[in-house]
């Protein structure tokens, strides 16, 4: 089965850490991503840009219609996310636990729709 | 043996017979309805074919034989060839649920046939069905209602009534819990060792919680025809029964507290529907048979290692227990215990507890004082039992003015009528007069 891990942190932390500390998180990061694509479970993921660069779009009555922002201002935003392959829900949650953002924000995990 | 003797050993208070062969359909199936359909199909068949023939030598293996063919004609009937092969139906049955070939007729396994004569053929799946009916993925009251339907195989009506449901949202719940199951992939197992103990204490605050509500029903309850404290013990006794190593040790800490709570039942509320406090009840009407099965029980928690909450817990219902008057109660011992509890498990609720041990062991004053800085620290804003607990102890120093306020106080809070019944009279007592 296919899941996304979505990732969501507060970002305003990310601005108080230190450059030792920032580099510290992305070897991390680094050192998950490299262990999960050596046992097969990667399927993809990125980090995100920060919430200012989003853009949120609706299309109403034909009209499409661009905001600045994302979709709701929450105390965690999205950050980044994760497609993995994995054998069950524990399996993708013991995924997700090892994400360093689950420290501090928490882990969304969703299977995708499969297609037919 | 007549259909009804046979019927007779479906039933629930017959054994687990029905329950292990649903525990084994669901992981053959990977699906709860469908397991539930073909059982319930298999046992029709069971009923006709048994009455005639005797009943077979292994009736779990004829069940989970008898409802897995039926469940390949309906997926067959309904042309769900990517079901049958998913779930390796289509291939021949492994060689722990081998038995008659597939070919459209039941038939029970002959005498000489290598399942029959073992009555442990079959893998017991019921503790991978409890596990996973309370797994951390499924909202509590969805484990609730899935374990007390799947695991106990109580009705949704009955269910819905006692936790004063409409039906239909309960079975509701039930189908969005097997969806959830289904769609985001919840695995049919037991938890490895690495993660037993956390997986555990979740299945035991479910039975918990299914215990609590049976023992202090939430307001509105009426009487149920179904007694939500002995199905949570029941459970709580099949999970010991399941579960025998010393990783279990905590289920047989909540047995053993259940079952001492659960002894005082019948004594804490008198024939007009009113509260009797502990020190005021008729210990005549504890139930000896449980309190002979639980004493033993914590003796035995208590000498396996370091004791868990339920277990501190368990000893302190038991040292009630041992007292045959309030007078003979060690509460120098209990207060112990919940000091005890409160490095193990601290909540403002062990704290109330523990407050009112110490003044009960003798030290009024200061469980007084306890109470105060409890109050002080506002953690149980609202709570009417800290109110309850304050005025006790002041009336209990006669300081019956202090005491009449902490009553109303109480009063004030108190949503249930014998509970708002009960602090009324309190207050008669030390005014005089009613609030």
């Amino acid at each position: 089965m296919q899941y996304v891990l979505l990732i969501y942190e507060n970002e305003a932390r990310w601005g108080t850490q230190s450059p030792a500390e920032q580099q510290a998180m992305f070897a991390e990061y680094r050192a998950f991503t490299e262990s999960i694509a050596k046992s097969g479970h990667y399927k993809g993921g990125e980090a995100l840009q920060p919430t200012t660069t989003a853009t949120t779009v609706r299309v109403r009555d034909g009209k499409t219609l661009a905001s600045d922002g994302p979709f709701a201002e929450t105390k965690e935003q999205l950050g980044g996310f994760y497609l993995v392959e994995a054998a069950n829900l524990d399996e993708a949650t013991a995924m997700a636990a090892r994400i360093p953002g689950a420290r501090s924000g928490c882990i969304e995990v969703r299977p995708i729709l499969p297609t037919k | 043996m007549t259909p009804e003797q046979i019927e007779a050993l479906f039933s629930r208070d017959a054994g687990d017979l029905r329950r292990r062969a649903l525990a084994t359909l669901i992981r053959l199936l990977g699906d709860f309805d469908l397991a539930e359909e073909v059982l319930h199909d298999a046992i029709a068949i069971a009923i006709a074919v048994w009455a005639r023939e005797g009943e077979p030598r292994n009736p779990s293996a004829w069940l989970v034989s008898t409802g897995r063919r039926k469940a390949i004609d309906r997926l067959r009937r309904a042309r769900r060839f990517d079901a049958l092969e998913a779930r390796g139906l289509l291939d021949p049955m492994p060689p722990e649920t081998s038995g008659p070939s597939p070919n459209g007729q039941f038939e029970a396994p002959t005498p000489d046939h290598p399942d029959a004569t073992t009555a442990d053929a079959w893998p017991d799946d019921r503790l991978r069905l409890i596990f996973t009916c309370c797994h951390p993925a499924l909202a509590l009251e969805a484990r609730v209602a899935l374990t007390l339907r799947t695991v106990g195989g109580l009705g949704s009506d009955e269910i819905a009534r006692a936790f004063v449901l409409p039906v239909a949202t309960l079975q509701q719940r039930l189908v969005r819990a097997k969806a959830k199951i289904r769609d985001a992939g919840i695995p049919y197992r037991e938890p490895e060792a690495h993660e037993l103990a956390e997986r555990l204490d979740g299945v035991l605050a479910v039975l918990y919680l299914i215990f609590n509500e049976g023992y202090s029903p939430s307001a509105g309850q009426e009487v149920t025809d179904i007694n939500l404290c002995a199905e949570a013990i029941r459970l709580t006794r099949l999970l010991t029964e399941l579960g025998t190593g010393s990783e279990f040790r905590e289920a047989r800490g909540l047995l053993a507290l259940l079952l001492l709570q659960d002894s005082r039942r019948a004594a804490r509320v008198s024939s007009d529907g009113e509260i009797v406090l502990l020190e005021d009840q008729d210990r005549a009407l504890w139930n000896q048979d449980q309190i002979a099965e639980g004493l033993p029980l914590v003796d035995r928690v208590l000498g396996e290692g370091p004791a868990g909450s339920y277990a501190i817990q368990a000893a302190i219902a038991a040292l009630h227990a041992r007292a045959r008057t309030p007078a003979a109660t060690d509460w120098r011992q209990i207060a112990a215990l919940y000091t005890l509890l409160a490095h193990r498990a601290p909540s403002p609720i062990v704290e109330l507890n523990r407050a009112a041990a110490i003044a009960m062991a003798g030290d009024l004053d200061r469980g007084l004082l306890l109470l105060e800085a409890l109050r002080a620290g506002g953690s149980l804003r609202g709570y009417h039992l800290l109110e309850a607990a304050r005025a006790d102890l002041l009336r209990r120093l006669d300081r019956r003015q202090e005491a009449a306020d902490a009553y109303r106080a109480a009063l004030s809070l108190a949503r249930l009528a014998p509970e708002r019944r009960f602090l009324e009279r309190r207050l008669l007592e030390v005014t005089g007069e009613s609030g």
